[in-house]
This record gives structure tokens, C-alpha cells and sequence, in this order.
């Protein structure tokens, strides 16, 4: 992937995170204005796309592996891109979505869904995806090319990754970025 | 007159007192090498290992802390293998508990967590343990989380060397160690504890922490007890 005239296709996914990360990389202001010039975005939160698409060179995961249909996303992205990055804390760690792992899936919603709850308790079973007994981060479930730890990675720390990555470099995260 | 004894440290002549440990050498010699279990003023135990160095005409790594520095030692503290080392014991102490920083007292002043930004630890590659540990409130002022414990045994030793209390102690073993207070009680119950404070100032991540903080706002004051700890004497 060098700095050709064709664009890099780059593709942005959320799984079981809160959008920070999404915000952070939308707060990288000028630089985002240099990416666009050198990127496609052909999937996303932030695009129409339904379909995963075939052949994309970097996309970026936020959040963790928490339901079946995470794992679907993930195996498929997996296949079709070259370069899965980990973004955040909750890709990298599992971080708050994690915290659920302590307990049994059942007991869980139970929990949230039906103690205490006055109005229509039940644990909702139409519409939603089963969750996976842990969540946890991608790597546990597929190869990740780069970790960017950090809830949320800190806007510089993305716009230099997606600035190495574009012109062909692996970049260096030592002592540039940290967990929390 | 006490006896010195030279050394070599990464190349370096270093000149010392006999009796000093090879992490104290280092120190003097203006050497950082990491460590979570040490600390200024409290016994060494060589527990989490992170000091590791390697030691001329010796195949294992030793750990600098409790090895004592020896006439024509020639010591090496930063290499590929020590690091790789390190960065190991790190993601597995991450693994073993549950370290979520976002949301951790200590975030952004714990050393366990400077400790893994320093040595580029980006992820952890080891599967995580996932296991629920209890959180200890019935002490008045202070909390106990044994999710970010590293059973560094700093607070065991503050309290039994420095307070005389001797509140804490671990029980089980390997991965099944656990910080116990008194014979097992809640701390709120402990009749030795005077409320001192010490065990929470020297602790290096969240899992001792002061009631009442929120996100971040944990600073410990480690420091304040090494110093403590040399006005009174017998620290070299
Ligand atoms: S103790 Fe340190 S490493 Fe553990 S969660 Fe808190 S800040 Fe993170
Ligand atoms: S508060 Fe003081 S006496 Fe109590 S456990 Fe901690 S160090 Fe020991
Ligand atoms: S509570 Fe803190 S000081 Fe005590 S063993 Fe655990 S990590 Fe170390």
C-alpha cells in the first residue's frame, strides 16, 4: 500500500463499544482532512454500506467480541481485509464490556432484565443477537495486524497509525499509547 | 569502615557498599530498573520478578533485588531477553486479574500500567483469566479490589515492618494467591489495624485505594513512606 494514486480502502467497524472510539478518530481534525485525500471509506458507522465489502486494506475495529453476530462480523472481516487493527481499549482488552465475564450469561440478564423490574420483565429474545459467554478482545478469536490500547486511543495515536500505515510502515506504538 | 566491593553494571564500574543488593548497586549507579514488588524502605522478596537482570557466566536471569552485588560481578540490566521477559510478566499479570483501567481509581497514576505503556506492551497475548475476585469495603476509610491486586506483598510488609501491625498476609498459592487480612476477616473487622494508611500509600495499582475516589483520582504518596522509612534508619 504505497502512497499510489489509487486509494486505500478503509473500513471502520463497531462491535460492543460506546462510539468514543469513533469520536476519537473523527477528532483527529486536520489530519482527517489529509486522510480523506488518500482514503476510501467503503464501510462504517459513518457510511451506507450494509454488506461488508470485499478487498479492503485497513479497517479499524472498536469494541469487543461480545454476541454471535460480532463473531460473524469479525470472521468476515477477518477474510476480506488486509490489515485488522484493534482500536480501543474494549478491542484490545475487552475493558468494560468485560466486566460482564464474571458472570453466567443467564444470570446476567436476569439480572437486568427481570430482579426489580416492574414493568414487562423478561429477557428480550426477538431481534437482538445471543451474547457469546465472554466478551473479549478480537485477538482471542481472530489475528489482529496492530493493537492502539486506550479508552479511547488518544486522536494523535490514530492519525499517526493511519498515517504509517499509508505510507507502507508498521508504526511503532512504544510509549505512545497506554491501556485506560 | 564498611567494606566496598566493585562491580561491573552494563559495562559500567560501580563501586559500593558490601551488603548492598545489585538493584541498590544499580540504583546508586543512576541505573533504573523496574520493579513493583520493591520498594524504598521495605524489605526485598524478589516476588513479581520484573527486576530481572542477567549476570555474567550465570544461564538464568536472577533477580536484581534480593541477589546481592558481589566483588567482580558484571551484571547486565537491559537486554532483548530481559525485556521480552518483562513484558511477559506484565501481560501476565493483566491476564490474571481484571485490570480495566478506563475505569480504575488509579488510572493514570499506577504503576502497573506505566510499567506496560514503557515496555510497549500494546496488548496482552496470553487468554485472560476472567475470574471474579471480591471487593473488600467494610473498612470506615479504605477499599480493598483484589480484580487489580498484583500480590506485590508491599502492603503486608509496610504494615507489619514500618505500622507493626501486621494486618496482612497472603494465603494460597501460584494463581490461587490471595490477600488476606488478619485470619482471613474483613477489614473492617481487623482488631490490629490502626488505620494508619501506610499499606494504601505504597500499594502500586487501584487495588488499595482511599473511599470515596472516583475515576483517576487514587495518587498515591509511596514516596512520603520511603522517606519515612530513611529518617528512621536502616535503609542503605
Ligand atoms: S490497577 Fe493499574 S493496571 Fe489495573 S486497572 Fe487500575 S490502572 Fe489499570
Ligand atoms: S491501614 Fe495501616 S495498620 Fe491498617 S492495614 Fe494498612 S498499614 Fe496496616
Ligand atoms: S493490595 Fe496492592 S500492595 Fe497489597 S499485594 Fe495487592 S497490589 Fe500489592
Amino acid at each position: 500500500m504505497s502512497a499510489a494514486a489509487v486509494k486505500a480502502r478503509v473500513a471502520t467497524v463497531w462491535l460492543d463499544g460506546c462510539s468514543g472510539c469513533h469520536m476519537s478518530l473523527l477528532d483527529i481534525d486536520e489530519a482527517l482532512a489529509v486522510l480523506a485525500g488518500r482514503i476510501r471509506l467503503v464501510f462504517g458507522p459513518l457510511v451506507d454500506a450494509q454488506e461488508f465489502p470485499e478487498e479492503v486494506d485497513v479497517t479499524l475495529v472498536e469494541g469487543a467480541v461480545s454476541s454471535q453476530d460480532d463473531l460473524r462480523l469479525l470472521q468476515a472481516i477477518r477474510q476480506r481485509t488486509k490489515l485488522l487493527i484493534a482500536l480501543g481499549d474494549c478491542a484490545v482488552t475487552g475493558n468494560v464490556p468485560s466486566m460482564r465475564n464474571g458472570l453466567p450469561v443467564k444470570k446476567m440478564l436476569e439480572s437486568i432484565y427481570i430482579q426489580g423490574v416492574t414493568t414487562a420483565p423478561g429477557v428480550p429474545k426477538t431481534g437482538v443477537p445471543s451474547l457469546l459467554k465472554h466478551a473479549s478482545p478480537l485477538h482471542e478469536s481472530v489475528r489482529v495486524d496492530l493493537h492502539v490500547p486506550g479508552c479511547p486511543p488518544k486522536p494523535e495515536a490514530i492519525a499517526f497509525v493511519l498515517k504509517e500505515l499509508l505510507d507502507g510502515r508498521k508504526p511503532d506504538l512504544t510509549g505512545q499509547v497506554k491501556f485506560g | 569502615m564498611p567494606n566496598m566491593i566493585s562491580l561491573r553494571i552494563d559495562g559500567e564500574l560501580v563501586r559500593v557498599e558490601e551488603g548492598h543488593t545489585i538493584f541498590q548497586a544499580a540504583e546508586a549507579a543512576g541505573k533504573q530498573i523496574p520493579g513493583l514488588c520493591q520498594m524504598k524502605g521495605l524489605s526485598p522478596v524478589g516476588a513479581c520478578r520484573l527486576c530481572v537482570v542477567e549476570l555474567a557466566g550465570v544461564n538464568r536471569l536472577l533477580p536484581s533485588c534480593t541477589t546481592p552485588a558481589q566483588e567482580g560481578m558484571s551484571v547486565t540490566t537491559q537486554s532483548a531477553r530481559i525485556k521480552s521477559y518483562r513484558r511477559m510478566i506484565v501481560e501476565l499479570l493483566l491476564a490474571e486479574r481484571n485490570h480495566i483501567c478506563a475505569v480504575c481509581v488509579s488510572n493514570n497514576h499506577c504503576e502497573l500500567q506505566a510499567l506496560a505503556m514503557k515496555l510497549g506492551v500494546t496488548h496482552v497475548r496470553y487468554t485472560y483469566a476472567y475470574r471474579s475476585f471480591p471487593v473488600d469495603t467494610s473498612h470506615p476509610r479504605f477499599v480493598l479490589d483484589h480484580n487489580r491486586c498484583i500480590v506485590c506483598t508491599r502492603c503486608v510488609r509496610v504494615c507489619a515492618e514500618m505500622e507493626g501491625a501486621h494486618v496482612w498476609d497472603v494465603m494460597g498459592r501460584g494463581v490461587g494467591s490471595r490477600l488476606v487480612c488478619e485470619l482471613n476477616r474483613s477489614w473492617g473487622q481487623a482488631s490490629s489495624c490502626t488505620g494508619c494508611g501506610k499499606c494504601v500509600q505504597v500499594c502500586p495499582t487501584g487495588a488499595l485505594a482511599e473511599k470515596g475516589c472516583a475515576v483517576e483520582e487514587m495518587i498515591k504518596r509511596g514516596q512520603s513512606i520511603s522517606r519515612l522509612a530513611e529518617t528512621r534508619g536502616g535503609v542503605l
